[in-house]
């Protein structure tokens, strides 16, 4: 009959423990009872024994089957056999839930992150074949069906349904689709049939770069996980050097000292010597800790990222796209000497109608009429400061108040949060253009969020005018705010603030990852928003919101904070109770079952308590297990 | 060259540390991480010498753990 490896495991487990329970039902001392300790130990432990020798063969010494091996071979040599048996038959207890607790996080990990798509249906000709989503190029057409996922990014052609985006963004509102909008891979389709066309291959489609990229992680790794290889590198042969010492030495030295206790205490050394509960349960918690953001729609590039955030103690903002919606609508149009406000958008629209600038687009909206470009002439735009031009034999001037005064019209602001274009015709104040930007729902929470987990200042940066970021920055409680910033005036403003911190604290950026690159990459972490289908976003940046909220900023140093305080928690007991451990030791107090608890429960509670990490709830939300798995 | 490679029935985190870190010391290695919790290789190396240097992989990973199987991911 054939056995699993697990099911022969638990097999040796039990037949060991069984037999040395009839060990101890012997008489101390009787050669019934040795036997049944070899058996019992031969059952157990022969695969322990058998790797060592492998191992050292292979000249690895400070390999745990090997520290094991000799600890227990060395209690039977001087005569404690039952601690020999029950070191060893812990130890594969342990190793048996270690493995199984770290395939489990593994596997709720990978559940967390369950966008990967398994098939995708192509249409060909009238048939539909259910293929592997690799296989499909661009520009072929699949069909998804109600509680499928989206295998490629792709464009519907034909049908509608709502989508739940949930799986990438952590959102739990179904987004409606239809024909010509565009699908992110990994999202599901919840009721209608879908008919698309592939608009990127599998490698290249959002739920392979978002794997790719959570997968990729952990290999920047955190001080915290550096500190530990750098430890276990040198903890285990100290101990195992220290143990060699205390077997020889002191019964040489001392007199009156048995041989056969200090060797006792030295194989409580070798049981400890394996510094595993540290260097599993670290990456573990960060692991675990990058999956939790993840499932959020919070996408950290690696360990490192994770543990700057929690250090966060400046957080700045870019306003336009990331605190406010990037979208410029006119708010109002403020005429002087009873003009008609429909004249000076059209005089504006007319004089703007060459221009790309958001500004422009968001006049020419709102007066939305034709405009014949043959009544339009001698444009000139004046950077920083506005248009002027030549409109149906008209001089006409569209611009701020810098603009004016060129032309020797004294205009005032209206004072209101927005963008103003004061508009003259044949040099003839005719009024004002108030645009503005509209900030988003979240961000008013972002910044008390923010402040709530302790960060010490918020800042706004902003090529707007300082008006307009004031404004702005009253509205949402923003600590300081910088208007009227070029793109290198904001690295400059940047490297002031990190000169101005602590030096432990750390200085986050938030902006729409588009023309922020050089900021991205000058903060101690760059965060960009809004990723979702922006690559540049994506490369840009350590940190990737794949929704445009800014109130996902304080879920991510919450989760950075909880993660951090778990791997030190791991890292202080498994310490604490190592090093109680060799101390007792050493004086003789401790024996090699509390030595062995120490090597194996450390690790096991450790491994449990970086579990927990995936279970952080923050800030009153949930995590939502994907539609597809209920 | 960049290739993944899944570490199949990879158990011990303190052998992942180990193979990562003589992996990067191989010749022609321009980065290497071992990722216990995905159990995944990643090398970055010289186009020329690739092969040479993922058979001194999978021979340090046996070395290490010699119940793992070495996959391409």
């Amino acid at each position: 009959m054939l056995f699993s490896p697990y099911q022969k495991r638990i097999a040796e487990i039990a037949v060991g423990s069984m037999l040395f329970l009839f060990a101890i039902l012997f008489e101390a001392g009787s050669a019934a009872r040795l036997l049944l300790f070899l058996a019992a130990y031969a059952v157990t432990g022969s695969d322990v024994i058998l790797r060592a020798v492998r191992n050292v063969s292979r000249r690895q010494i400070f390999d745990e089957n090997f520290l094991m091996s000799v600890a227990t071979i060395g209690a039977f040599c001087i005569g404690h056999y039952s601690e020999a048996v029950a070191v060893m038959l812990f130890y594969k207890i342990g190793m048996l839930f270690e493995n199984r607790a770290v395939e489990k996080s593994r596997r709720s990990i990978a559940e967390l992150m369950n966008i990967r798509p398994d098939y995708a249906n192509l249409k060909r000709g009238e048939n539909i074949e259910r293929v592997d989503p690799d296989l499909v190029s661009v520009g072929d057409v699949i069909v998804i069906k109600p509680g499928e996922k989206v295998p490629l990014d792709c464009v519907v052609i034909d049908g509608s349904s709502t989508l739940d985006t949930s799986p990438l963004t952590g959102e739990s509102m179904p987004e409606r689709v239809r024909e010509g909008d565009e699908m992110p891979s990994g999202t599901i389709n919840l009721n209608g049939l879908l008919v698309a066309r592939v608009t990127k291959s599998a490698s290249e489609s959002t739920a392979s770069k978002i794997l790719d990229l959570v997968e990729n992680a952990a290999a920047k790794k955190s001080k915290s996980e550096n500190f530990i290889t750098k430890f276990a590198r040198y903890y285990t042969p100290a101990i195992v050097g220290t143990s060699a010492f205390i077997a020889v030495i002191p019964p040489l030295a001392l007199k009156g000292a048995a041989f056969g206790d200090w060797i006792y205490r030295a194989l409580v050394f070798l049981v400890i010597s394996c510094p595993c509960a540290l260097v599993i349960s670290i990456p573990m918690s960060f692991f675990g800790g990058l999956g939790a953001a993840a499932r959020r729609g919070i996408l950290v590039k690696g360990s490192n990222y994770l543990e700057a955030l929690a250090d966060t103690e400046v957080a700045v903002f870019d306003k336009t796209g990331t605190l406010t919606k990037g979208v410029f609508e006119v708010q109002e149009v403020v005429s002087k000497n009873q003009y008609n406000n429909e004249e000076i958008l059209k005089f504006a629209a007319c004089a703007e109608s060459f221009s790309n600038h958001p500004i422009s687009l968001s006049i020419r909206r709102a007066y939305g009429k034709e405009i014949n470009s043959v009544l339009i002439s001698n444009v000139k735009e004046i950077p920083g400061q506005g248009v002027i031009a030549t409109v149906d034999g008209h001089f006409v001037a569209a611009g701020n108040a810098k603009l004016m005064q060129m032309h020797g019209i004294s205009a005032e602001d209206p004072g209101n949060a927005g963008t103003v274009v004061h508009v003259t015709v044949d040099n003839d104040y005719k009024g004002c253009i108030v645009i503005a930007d509209e900030i988003k729902e979240d961000a008013a929470k972002a910044v008390s969020d923010l402040k709530a987990q302790k960060v010490k200042k918020v800042v706004m940066l902003t090529g707007d005018a300082k008006s307009v970021a004031s404004i702005v920055a009253l509205s949402l409680g923003i600590d300081e705010a910088y208007g009227g910033l070029l793109p290198a005036d904001k690295v400059q403003k940047v490297e002031e603030l990190m000169a101005d911190k602590s030096t432990k604290g750390k200085l986050i950026f938030v902006g729409d990852g588009i023309n922020d690159a050089p900021v991205l990459a000058r903060a101690d972490v760059g965060i960009a928003m809004g990723g979702l289908g922006s690559d540049a976003a994506i490369e840009a940046a350590d940190v990737v919101i794949m929704t445009d909220e800014p109130s996902k900023i304080p879920v991510a140093i919450k989760i950075a904070k909880r993660t951090l305080a778990i791997a030190k928690q791991n890292i202080a007991i498994a310490l604490g109770v190592k090093g109680a451990i060799l101390s007792l030791g050493a004086l003789g107090i401790a024996t090699m079952w509390a030595a062995v608890f120490a090597d194996v429960g450390v690790t096991l509670i450790a491994i449990l308590n970086a579990m927990r990490v995936l279970k952080v709830r923050v800030l009153g939300s949930t995590i939502t297990k994907p539609l597809n798995e209920r | 060259m960049k290739r993944a490679f899944k570490l199949e029935g990879l158990n011990c985190a303190n052998c992942a540390e180990k193979i990562e870190r003589e992996v990067k010391a191989l010749r022609g290695v321009n980065f290497a991480s071992v990722n216990f919790m995905t159990a995944k290789m990643v090398i970055d190396g010289d186009d020329v010498m690739f092969d040479e240097i993922v058979k001194a992989a999978q021979g340090i990973v046996a070395r290490y753990e010699p119940d793992v199987v070495v996959k391409k991911a």
